[in-house]
């Protein structure tokens, strides 16, 4: 019987030649990438363990991504120690380099490697062929000190695309609408594999956007072959694959979906629920006091130019506090070059160090009782950007960007 | 017997514990912020061996462990869901709290009554009714028998 890229990537981790959907393998991790967010705790368990120690420390990589600079001695304290232990163990260490994952995909995943990351997003290295899944942090902390640990092999939802997305559609607009489509956890437990034609057409920005929200229906990794896209992205940056899988013709799918990315319009996803979404159109006239561009989903180059393109020679809406975070440092030593902050800046925007920032809601820009942000952020629960009682609209940087333009809710093609 | 705390579907882990106060230094410092947003009285009033109900989808969203672990620290029993999302019920099983599918439970409780957990015998009792729990995988239940990953980690070194 045929294996899916899920099977093939943990069968390899496991050291054995065929694994299937519903068992449980124990696997080698090829990597652990933990941040600010949870390592403080992590170490606190690993200085009462029995015996502690660290498997391979060459796979340990730490960032300090959520809360950059710390906003609080209470934050500053709990860095300290992050800073401290990696410093004393000689753990790969980054701090103000950017948002995890966004650095993680620049400098470390190859494909074909199975990766822990303490952190719900780590399905962004997908992209690169790579199944990567969040974990807390004990699991890490398990991994981190044994260099292993269990896995339930995933079911796989398989999504075959074809086409190409229209002009002023984008890869946030498609996982919203595909999101949207299965329901919050219309992917629980289970991998959601990208393939066909149509991802062939999409950059890695796009993919990168694409795997790192599919979290948000639940899934426990996401995937895509590594093709010639891939490939490139790898060698520009300096790196090889582990492996190149692709899942058997005669796999076996949980589900097969076909998705016309030619039919994929500009979506919203309303508060309080990622699967809450609507046609943008919908939501034209809605108010906003914020808005934001950046995070691990579309904090990308790629996605500043769009902002960019979108806002050059207009204003930021009066009592409009419009957010521009770059995901990492090289994103945004790139947009400096083509001019792209210039654009922002001049444009009213506040041009803020890469981080998590108000995707997070506890760093940088949080917003006020009854306050609502439109966001390329990845969530949009209730009070993750502030407040309890304030509003979070998800979409595409283009739909941001025009919003922050108009002071509500509009699509690019309106501004 | 403990007092039911009920809940809806799709309470993500930013609802248990917010974002703002995952880097305190210490669960004991985060956990009277625990449900801060649905109900800001739970961390006050919540007592050990009281019991979490809710409906599908419990603890969706992030990854941190912070969301079991403040619950776990407040005494809460167990948390009794239709479903859970995968990283919040692996992340309870590490830390030794009991997290339980019943498909039942949710609609036959209100907020306050009381329940009764035989985890042994994996039944729930409520309102004179017994409810039956469904059976952790084998692996899991191995971990959860040992009071958690760490404690089973420092068992095999």
């Amino acid at each position: 019987m045929g294996m899916t890229m899920a099977e093939k990537i943990i069968a390899c981790a496991a050291g054995v030649n065929a694994t299937k959907a519903g068992d449980i393998e124990t696997v080698t991790l090829d990597r652990l990438m933990s941040n600010d967010g949870t390592t403080h705790l992590t170490i606190d368990m690993y200085n009462k363990l029995k015996n502690p120690h660290i498997a391979d420390i060459d796979k340990l990589v730490w960032i300090v991504d959520h809360n950059i600079p710390a906003d609080s001695p209470k934050t500053a304290a709990s860095q300290k120690k992050m800073r401290d232990f990696a410093k004393e163990h000689n753990i790969t260490f980054y701090e103000g380099e950017g948002v995890c994952h966004q650095v993680m995909m620049e400098k470390h995943v190859r494909p074909g490697e199975l990766i822990f990351g303490a952190d719900s997003h780590t399905l962004a290295y997908g992209a690169l062929g790579a199944f990567g899944t969040g974990v807390g942090c004990t699991d890490y902390l398990y991994a981190m000190v044994t260099g292993t640990s269990w896995l339930l092999v995933p079911e796989t939802l398989r999504f075959n695309l074809h086409g190409q997305l229209p002009e002023g559609v984008y890869a946030r607009d498609l996982i919203l609408t595909i999101i949207g489509r299965i329901g919050a956890n219309g992917a629980n437990y289970k991998a959601m594999e990208f393939a066909g034609e149509g991802l062939h057409g999409l950059t890695m920005a796009d993919r990168i956007s694409i795997c790192n929200l599919c979290v948000e229906a639940g899934a426990k990794t996401a995937l895509m072959e590594v093709d010639d896209v891939a490939m490139t992205y790898l060698e520009e940056h300096g790196r090889t694959p582990k492996a190149c899988f692709t899942s058997d013709e005669d796999a076996v799918f949980a589900a097969v979906y076909d998705i016309d990315l030619s039919e994929i319009k500009p979506i919203v996803a309303k508060p309080h629920f990622v699967d809450n979404v609507v046609p943008a159109e919908e939501c034209l006239g809605t108010h906003i006091d914020e808005a934001f561009l950046g995070s691990c989903n579309n904090g990308r180059i790629e996605d500043l130019r769009v902002g960019a393109a979108v806002i050059k020679g207009k204003k930021v809406a009066p009592k409009v506090r419009f957010l521009v975070v770059p995901a990492s440092r090289t994103v945004y030593k790139q947009a400096m070059k083509e001019g792209l902050l210039d654009i922002f800046m001049e444009a009213g925007a506040i041009v803020m160090n890469p981080n998590c920032s108000v995707c997070w809601g506890a760093c940088q820009g949080v917003i006020g009782e009854g306050e609502t942000l439109i966001s390329t952020g990845t969530r949009n629960f209730k009070g993750r950007a502030g407040h309890k009682d304030s509003f979070v609209y998800l979409a595409s940087a283009a739909t941001v960007t025009a919003s922050a333009i108009a002071g509500e809710i509009t699509t690019a093609d309106r501004v | 017997m403990g007092k039911i705390f009920k809940f809806e579907k799709d309470v993500d882990t930013d609802q248990i514990i917010a974002s703002q106060y995952l880097l305190f230094p210490t669960i004991d410092e985060m956990k009277t912020h625990t449900f801060e947003s649905l109900d800001s009285e739970f961390a006050s009033t919540v007592k050990p061996g009281d019991f979490v109900v809710a409906d599908e989808n419990f603890g969706c969203g992030s990854s941190r462990e912070q969301a079991p672990s403040v619950l776990k620290a407040l005494g809460v029993k167990a948390v009794i869901a239709k479903s859970f999302a995968r990283i919040f019920y692996r992340n309870s099983i590490n830390i030794g709290m009991p997290v339980i599918v019943s498909k039942e439970l949710h609609e036959a409780v209100s907020a306050g009554d009381e329940m009764e957990l035989d985890l042994e015998k994996g039944v729930i009792t409520a309102n004179g009714k017994e409810f039956q729990c469904t059976k952790l995988p084998a692996k899991m239940q191995e971990i959860l028998d040992q009071g958690g990953l760490i404690a089973s980690l420092n068992k095999e070194e």
